[in-house]
């Protein structure tokens, strides 16, 4: 890899700053930065280490919702008491990903920043096109090996999966991601590819998500996060769903139900047909299976991703039902 | 857990050989204490990076070293306008073509990932930097990426296998089935990845290189630089993991050592995990179609099978997909055919059980659907048409306790509970499948030669050539010496992994563990002899007035057979003696062979004997049984549950052969549901060539793996009575997994991976 030059930030204004400088990427965990600069997809001239930075790693459950430093490690939050029994998605989202060891340094805001796994995008030897890594280049995965990339939300510049897990939670359960001066509603936060994938979020130059915030909500405490794959552990989601769900004092009514998807999209997917279809309903089999089919609506396959196309409305309807106690 | 009991076998009248003793140099390594090839502090040392092609087929035009060349730290940058004075090498049989000059960065490129290039700097990362900077120009020429696009192949004439008539007995059968079975490319990735260390000292060179075979390696470096075998030391200590890709030294060795001796310095070359997918082959991909004929009452009439397997398009590589085929079942009409396949790729080369794996994957996927067709159990229909001699060869087996495996691994299973109809057992959405795979692995032998080494304390020491990769040879030497001299294992210390050494064949094709044992105990016993000639004849001896003619050993200590017989420890003894230590070298090798016949024993397969050249026919066996637990709604498979069983002869430590068998079935689970090389179709690129997404087990993914042995000490098969266990392990079960799929969910899936989506 190129020599860079690594210095610690000696505050969150002295690193936006510096981030604003050309060649200059923030580091936290590094598990993304370490893995990205060996496959020569991120080249920095000066890497600058927040991952000290004080006051950025607390995990604050409030009647509000819950409040996660952008430093917290992902096991942190994972193995959390309160979040996990508040906010089930969001702690088993995290005990799902990567491994131990990964878990154990990566950082909520990295997590949330992460990049595709896609093999075209992580090797620039072998395949220089890539319109996420050179604008204009050309997309090297339609016509590849296309197993893991998306279907939902591509463009014909870029079919390259979001990999993240927790990231569907949060936009399940509206989560806010704050900045140093302002604060964005997760489902704005993520831009689809269109023709400009190698623009990922609302980011501006030298902007830092110095944390989340989850509000509190009923369906938030009776949520879950399902995650397919054929691995048993330490792989990315075939499909995942996030579904949180509310239900009428009868017990069978759905007061409030949130989807989203990982996995199967071009970044966290909120499946809000699927809610807006079953809203008021009864909460039965038949219901839960005919609505999610609606998960996949818009949905393109390429080549060997079809099968993410079935299989994301068994997820979603999975999920569902284990939270209404029918699965 | 563990269902072997210790046995006691053999004639080391059952000291420490067939206990559980635990690993020897497990300590070390849990410890770090324990240095592998890449860690040896050498001084002055240089690093090289590999250079890759990008493209399939075609040929280097030019290439643009100007930036790496003046990039910080850069030393030197090969390519393939370097031409050095290094000769082609004999393969593993010992053929060589003379005086044709050795390319290790050829112009011609045969595959994507083939070596185009190599910078040498100060420091690793600098030389990984400047290998960036390699601008390469390529003339490309068509190529064939996969072997679903390259058509049918050449049959390979010499393994066709013939007996009976098959054709007209599968049209006369009262049953037929017929289907189609395929393996993906498949990866060994070893924990430890591969490189060297290359250091000169005049003509002298030093290697430390993860080794299966030091002396097939050394043979190979001393080849291509046209040097004395003697001037070659391979230094391998320790390896991890190698499952056949460590048995042979590769071009990027020769790439190190050039630049070590044109720099004058030692240089590292560690090939990365991701160049490692090209750098040396994995299991060739392959197919093969079975076509069984069966009488009504489900006995075997006809067996079929037409195979093939990718080969590069400069060296042809069989993985026999009929290995097993001929020998698995009684059958009296046999036609076997195997084709190679040239498609763009690295050579395939030797994976756990090459041939036998795949070739047991159709056999027993095929016999399990005959089961189906007859409407028999799958364990009955194996016993009915259970090989009582070799089908093949005519001759009888050595030892053939898959029976006894096949009943006891069904007993321990509780295969009786099984509920016949596919689809018929779950547990909620949860569909459960039961299946099973049987396997088997020739033993091959060989040579060896071992050092014994009695020093002045009456420690001993054990040399050998012969590696230690994780399969417990340490263990077992120690063993095995400290019986035969009557030592405690803890007196012994081993040295293995130095070409220099005691000579050894491969570590590979399960044949070391039986050859080093039989010349450990030959060397040993001779030691112990000389011992005791020693204490009797020497003048001052307390032993030479006992009026004893013979002595005993027994807990290192010396003494007469008559308890109240004078005894004195080997210490005292090397004491009284004078001697500050005793030297032993013996090998199994027949009487009267030639100092050059010698050489070529370890340093050649030539003299490795088969499993049917002798009188009998020699095998290991094993039988898988497998629970899989499949979501209906998501076409995930977890295996939740094996028993298997296996006649691995006599085992020398029950509690290493164990983990080895083990091992070799998480494989066998990777193989079945996870591992598959990814290949582009438009540039042969393997395009999941890490860790990350070559997907091997995890431990989330494997169960509880309860292993029986149900073997007896087969002295055809060794000095010692053991049988290979290396391998065989993993052969069948792949099959075992796929049939309990099929089990489970009423879905045939005939190619593996079983990913999700082939269940949906």
């Amino acid at each position: 890899m190129k020599d860079f030059t690594y210095s610690r930030a000696a505050s969150l204004e002295d690193a936006g700053l510096r981030a604003k400088e050309a060649g200059v990427l923030l580091m936290a965990g590094g598990t993304t930065l370490l893995d990205l600069a060996k496959c020569g997809v991120t080249e920095p001239d000066a890497v600058i280490d927040i991952g000290r930075l004080a006051g950025l790693a607390d995990i604050r459950l409030s009647d509000d919702g819950l409040h996660i430093g952008t430093l917290a490690r992902m096991s942190d939050v994972a193995d959390h008491q309160g979040v996990k029994s508040a906010f089930p998605a969001i702690a088993q989202s995290l005990s799902l990903a990567a491994s131990p060891q990964l878990r154990n340094m990566a950082t909520i805001g990295g997590n949330l920043l992460q990049r595709t796994r896609c093999a075209y995008f992580r090797d620039p030897g072998a395949f220089p096109a890539c319109n996420k890594r050179q604008p204009g280049s050309g997309c090297s995965a339609l016509g590849g090996v296309t197993r893991n990339h998306a279907v939902l939300g591509t463009s014909p510049h870029c079919i390259a999966s979001y990999p993240g897990d927790l990231a569907a939670a949060l936009i399940a359960l509206d989560a806010v991601v704050e900045l140093q001066d302002r604060k964005i509603p997760i489902a704005n936060f993520f831009l689809e590819p269109g023709d400009t994938p190698h623009i990922e979020t609302v980011l501006q130059p030298g902007e830092i998500v110095t944390g989340l915030f989850i509000p509190a909500s009923p369906a938030a405490h009776c949520s879950t996060y399902l995650k397919v794959r054929d691995r048993a552990s330490y792989e990315f989601a075939a499909a995942s769903a996030a579904v949180a769900l509310d239900l009428h004092e009868d017990g069978r009514t759905i007061r409030d139900l949130r989807v989203a998807l990982g996995g199967v999209a071009t970044t966290p997917w909120r499946a809000r047909s699927v809610e807006q279809a079953l809203i008021g309903k009864t909460l039965d089999e038949s219901n839960v299976a005919q609505a999610s089919r609606l998960a996949t609506e818009g949905a393109v396959p390429h080549g060997d991703n079809h099968y993410k196309i079935d299989l994301v409305p068994r997820v979603v309807t999975r999920a569902i039902l284990t939270l209404g106690g029918l699965a | 857990m563990t269902l072997i009991e210790p046995r006691k076998h053999g004639d080391a009248s059952d000291g420490s050989l067939g206990r559980h003793v635990a690993r020897l140099d497990g300590r070390r390594k849990i410890t770090g204490a324990a240095t592998y090839a890449l860690e040896q502090p050498v001084e002055n040392l240089v690093h090289a990076v590999l250079v890759q092609s990008t493209i399939a087929s075609g040929r280097v035009v030019s290439v643009d070293k100007a930036a790496a060349e003046s990039s910080p730290g850069v030393l030197m940058v090969l390519t393939p306008d370097n031409v050095f004075n290094m000769m082609v090498a004999s393969d593993w049989n010992g053929n060589r073509v003379d005086k044709v000059p050795y390319l290790p960065l050829p112009a011609e490129v045969n595959y994507n990932g083939q070596a185009v290039a190599a910078v040498i700097a100060e420091t690793f990362e600098q030389a990984r930097e400047a290998a960036r900077l390699i601008k390469v120009q390529y003339e490309e020429t068509p190529a064939t990426t996969t072997i679903a696009e390259a058509g049918t192949g050449k049959v390979t004439g010499p393994m066709t296998v013939e007996w009976g008539d098959a054709e007209a007995a599968f049209e006369a059968a009262d049953i037929t089935i017929e289907a189609e079975y395929r393996t993906p490319r498949e990866y060994h990735v070893p924990i430890e990845p591969h490189g060297l260390i290359a250091s000169w000292q005049d003509d002298q060179l030093t290697i430390w290189e993860p080794s299966q075979w030091t002396h097939g390696m050394a043979r190979t470096y001393a080849e291509w630089f046209e040097i004395p075998f003697e001037h070659v030391r391979i230094i391998s200590p320790f390896i991890g993991g190698g499952f056949g890709s460590k048995g042979g030294a590769y071009f990027y060795g020769a790439v190190a050592a050039l630049a070590a001796r044109e720099l004058g310095r030692p240089v590292k070359l560690a090939v990365t995990r991701s160049q490692g997918f090209t750098a040396y082959g994995g299991r060739a991909s392959t197919r093969q179609t079975l076509k069984l004929g069966a009488s009504a009452d489900g006995v075997l009439q006809a067996v079929i099978h037409r195979g093939a397997n990718e080969t590069s398009t400069y060296a042809e590589f069989h993985e026999s997909t009929g290995a097993a085929t001929p020998i698995m079942y009684a059958v009296n009409n046999f036609s076997s055919q195997q084709s190679l396949i040239k498609v763009n790729t690295v050579t395939p080369g030797a994976l756990r059980a090459p041939g036998k794996n795949p070739s047991a994957y159709g056999i027993e996927c095929a016999i399990d659907e005959l089961s189906y067709a007859v409407g028999i159990d799958p364990l009955e229909i194996r016993l009915r048409n259970y090989a009582d001699h070799d089908y093949q060869s005519g001759k009888p087996w050595s030892t053939r306790k898959l029976r006894e495996a096949l009943m006891t691994g069904a007993e321990r299973f509780g295969w009786s509970k099984r509920s016949a109809a596919p689809r018929s057992m779950r547990d909620g959405r949860t569909l459960i499948g039961w299946g099973i795979g049987c396997g088997t692995f020739p033993n091959l032998t060989n040579s060896s030669e071992a050092m014994i080494r009695i020093l002045s304390d009456g420690s001993v020491e054990v040399e050998s050539a012969g590696i230690d990769m994780g399969q417990g040879t340490y263990t077992i030497v120690a063993q095995t010496a400290a019986d035969a001299l009557g030592v405690g294992v803890e007196q012994v210390d081993v040295k293995l992994g130095d070409s220099l050494s005691a000579g050894a064949p491969v570590a590979g094709g399960s044949m070391l563990a039986g050859s080093i044992t039989g010349a450990v105990h030959k060397a040993a016993q001779a030691a112990r002899e000389e011992l005791i000639g020693l204490a009797l004849n020497e003048q001052n001896s307390p032993f030479a007035t006992s009026g004893a003619n013979t002595l005993v050993i027994e807990n290192g200590r010396i003494k007469t057979s008559r308890e109240d017989g004078p005894s004195m420890s080997i210490g005292e003894l090397m004491a009284m003696l004078g001697r500050e230590s005793l030297e032993v070298k013996r090998n199994t090798l027949p009487e009267g062979t030639t100092p050059e016949e010698k050489q070529k024993a370890w340093t050649h397969m030539a003299k490795v004997r088969g499993p049917t050249a002798g009188d009998f026919s020699i095998h290991s066996w094993g039988a898988h049984f497998i629970e899989v637990r499949v979501d209906e709604d998501f076409g995930t498979v977890r295996v939740s549950r094996i028993v298997s069983a296996f006649d691995c002869g006599r085992l020398y430590n029950p509690k290493l052969a164990e983990s080895q068998l083990r091992g070799g079935i998480i494989m066998g689970i990777g193989q079945a549901l996870l591992e598959e090389g990814l290949v582009d179709p438009r540039n042969g690129r393997v395009v999941n060539n890490n860790l990350g997404d070559y997907l091997v087990p995890t431990n989330a993914d494997v169960p509880l793996i309860e292993i029986l042995s149900v073997g007896e000490p087969d002295f055809e098969a060794s000095v010692l009575g053991g049988k290979g266990v290396g391998e065989v392990g993993i052969v069948g079960v792949a099959p075992a997994i796929a049939n309990a799929v099929f089990h489970a969910t009423g879905k045939r899936v005939r190619d593996l991976p079983i990913t999700l989506e082939k269940l949906l």
